[in-house]
């Protein structure tokens, strides 16, 4: 992890990731918010590739970047009367606070504690080793969460159906 | 110079209270929710710093929990943005200071 790409590479990425993650917050326009967003989410992307983590930064393109972003777009789309402000509640100045609280305790321990830093290189391969891991020992996991997206497809489904009967008449 | 795991420690801290204000002022239900996919994204990254940089048996643990974690955050969203859609056909509002039925 010392060669200067990597280093310039990771400084770059943070910089695209966290200010596209304040621009989600300060823009006002809730479309433009979305593409801030997505532009977030491929700055992650870039932090896994970083990482040596193929196979996940993938996977954070394709579900991220693509569907997540999409199916935000199409509730944004779906309510067409509603508010397309980005404002805040009156919430504003106690979540400020939380929030920067949480920044400083979570920067502080990482900072302070004393972690096992092993010296190993990068992932040669990931895929294939993630793969044989949720066939084998995570494989009752792998089934509930197919079972899982199942439930959570058949309930959106159900949830705005024209005729159901969560609408009250 | 070189990159460690408090880098991208303090990278996934400071993304986790981005989303964290998001979810909390946002006053629209969208908004909201675009905090809460932040805070999986900035867990996520924590997650795959760990795996790359501690001592571990099996290293890509930490990957296998990341593909979950992705999982369940996709059937979160589908859910989610079913609810949004549903609560404007009652309401004709996702702003969620203006859904206080239950304020007394």
């Amino acid at each position: 992890m010392d060669d200067t790409g990597t280093v310039v590479a990771f400084y770059l990425l943070s910089a695209i990731t966290i200010s596209s993650a304040l621009g989600v917050v300060v823009v006002r326009n809730l479309i433009h918010a979305v593409v801030f967003l997505i532009l977030s989410f491929v700055g992650v992307a870039g932090l896994y590739i970083t990482l040596s983590a193929d196979f996940i930064a993938v996977t954070q393109v394709l579900i991220y970047a693509g569907a997540v972003s999409v199916l935000i777009l199409f509730a944004i789309v779906l309510t067409p009367t509603g508010d397309r402000g980005n404002q805040e509640t009156f919430l504003r100045l106690p979540a400020l606070l939380l929030a920067l609280l949480v920044a400083f305790t979570l920067g502080y321990v990482a900072i302070d504690t004393d972690w096992a830093i092993s010296d190993r290189e990068g992932f040669q391969q990931t895929a294939s080793v993630i793969g044989e891991a949720l066939l084998d020992k995570y494989v009752l996991p792998f089934e509930i969460a197919s079972v899982l997206l199942l439930v959570a497809m058949m309930g959106a489904i159900l949830l705005v159906r024209p005729d159901s009967a969560m609408e009250g008449k | 110079m070189s990159v460690d795991l408090e880098h991208y420690l303090i990278v996934g801290a400071i993304l986790f209270s981005i989303g964290l204000y998001l979810a909390l002022a946002k006053r629209n239900f969208v908004g909201v929710l675009m905090g809460i996919e932040l805070m999986f994204n900035a867990v996520n990254l924590t997650f795959v710093a760990f795996s790359r940089f501690v001592q571990s048996p099996n290293p890509l643990d930490g990957h296998v929990f990341v593909v979950f974690v992705i999982t369940v955050a996709a059937a979160e969203a589908a859910t989610a943005l079913a609810l949004a859609v549903l609560l404007y056909r009652v309401r004709a509002t996702i702003n969620v200071d203006q859904i206080d039925l239950l304020k007394w």
